[in-house]
């Protein structure tokens, strides 16, 4: 069986990526309760716009994951002694 | 205005993020199982070569390089996913080559792959030499423009590139063929999209050793020693305003 695998773990962790700042625990349960405050939403338009925040939530992730970087290569190689 | 055959050459290295350990015998860093990813300053070449295709410049094609062990090759697809058009890998298990060793093997296929524009990243962020790009340039007798925070091509292949230094930028301008380094600001490399990764996978890889190229890329230099550096002292708390002048004197500051 799957469950009793050891390298299930290993292969799960490749597949969810390691690079949550406070965990991927932190992030589903993040992620699921953003879906959940708007699974009632019936409406065609307030789909629509709730798309539209979904992609631009989207790009504030990637653009902090820019930032992060920039930031730490700033720091070491940037600052002024 | 002449078409540009862009050369990227990117670098494999520990990744930014993982915080690296000396090995038990002070030889070297610990690189097994260690998050590796492309070089940082190496993304910005990709993105300034990608972007000078999208400004409608004239760009041939963009090729990518990388030299070292198997596993650069997923840098190379990254490059590829990211925008540039092929990739070429000089399979080098051995040793990891010395900047020198780089530029000798960069000056080479320059030659056979017919390039007039180099752009590297001014430095590697693990060995951090900031050597390649300037021997290369010297290797060909090209003009060089490194850490550049800016980079402008014109209609009669004229290459303007502005640098930060300090206390305010300097601006240099040469004619094709050059070499350009990249400094920190130059852009905001792109993430590769899902479907790039997947096309990147179709683009041609060519793999090829030292021995095609005949080169001597033997190592010259001889690490002696890695130690990380001390632990930072922490600082200590005074009480109040007489124990701080106590300890300025103390000190010897006061």
């Amino acid at each position: 069986m799957a469950a009793s695998n050891p390298l299930r773990y290993e292969v799960f962790r490749i597949y969810k990526g390691t690079e949550y700042p406070l965990g991927y625990d932190y992030f589903k349960n993040g992620l699921r309760k953003a879906f959940r405050a708007k699974s009632g939403l019936q409406d065609r338009q307030e789909i629509q716009k709730g798309i539209e925040q979904a992609e631009y939530v989207k790009k504030e992730v990637e653009a902090l994951y820019y930032l992060k970087r920039y930031r730490a290569l700033k720091q070491r190689y940037d600052t002024p002694r | 205005m002449s078409k540009l055959r862009i050369l990227v050459p990117v670098k494999r290295v520990i990744d930014y993020a993982v915080k690296p350990r000396v090995n038990k015998a002070q030889t070297a860093v610990e690189k097994n199982n260690v998050k590796h990813s492309m070089n940082p300053f190496d993304e910005l070449s990709i993105e300034e070569a990608v972007r000078l295709r999208e400004a409608k410049k004239p760009v041939e094609d963009i090729l990518a390089f990388s030299a070292g062990p198997a596993k650069c090759q997923d840098t190379l697809r990254t490059a590829m996913a990211m925008g540039c058009d092929r990739a070429l890998h000089v399979v080098e298990e051995k040793q990891e080559l010395e900047p020198l060793g780089v530029a000798k093997l960069l000056q080479k296929v320059v030659e056979d792959e017919k390039r007039n524009l180099v752009i590297l990243g001014k430095q590697s962020i693990d060995d951090d030499a900031n050597q390649t790009g300037q021997m290369l340039a010297g290797l060909l007798n090209w003009p060089q423009a490194t850490q550049a925070s800016k980079v402008e091509i014109d209609e009669s292949d004229n290459v303007t590139v502005t640098r930060e230094v300090d206390g305010g930028v300097e601006t240099l301008r040469a004619k094709l063929p050059m070499i350009i380094t990249t400094d920190l600001r130059l852009n905001e490399p792109r993430y590769a999209s899902l479907p790039n990764i997947m096309k990147a996978k179709k683009k041609p890889l060519e793999k090829k050793s030292l021995k095609d190229y005949g080169l001597d890329v033997e190592n010259r230099l001889k690490t002696v020693k890695v130690q990380e550096p001390p632990p930072r002292q922490g600082g200590g708390k005074v009480e109040d305003v007489d124990g701080m002048i106590a300890k300025l004197k103390e000190l010897g500051a006061l």
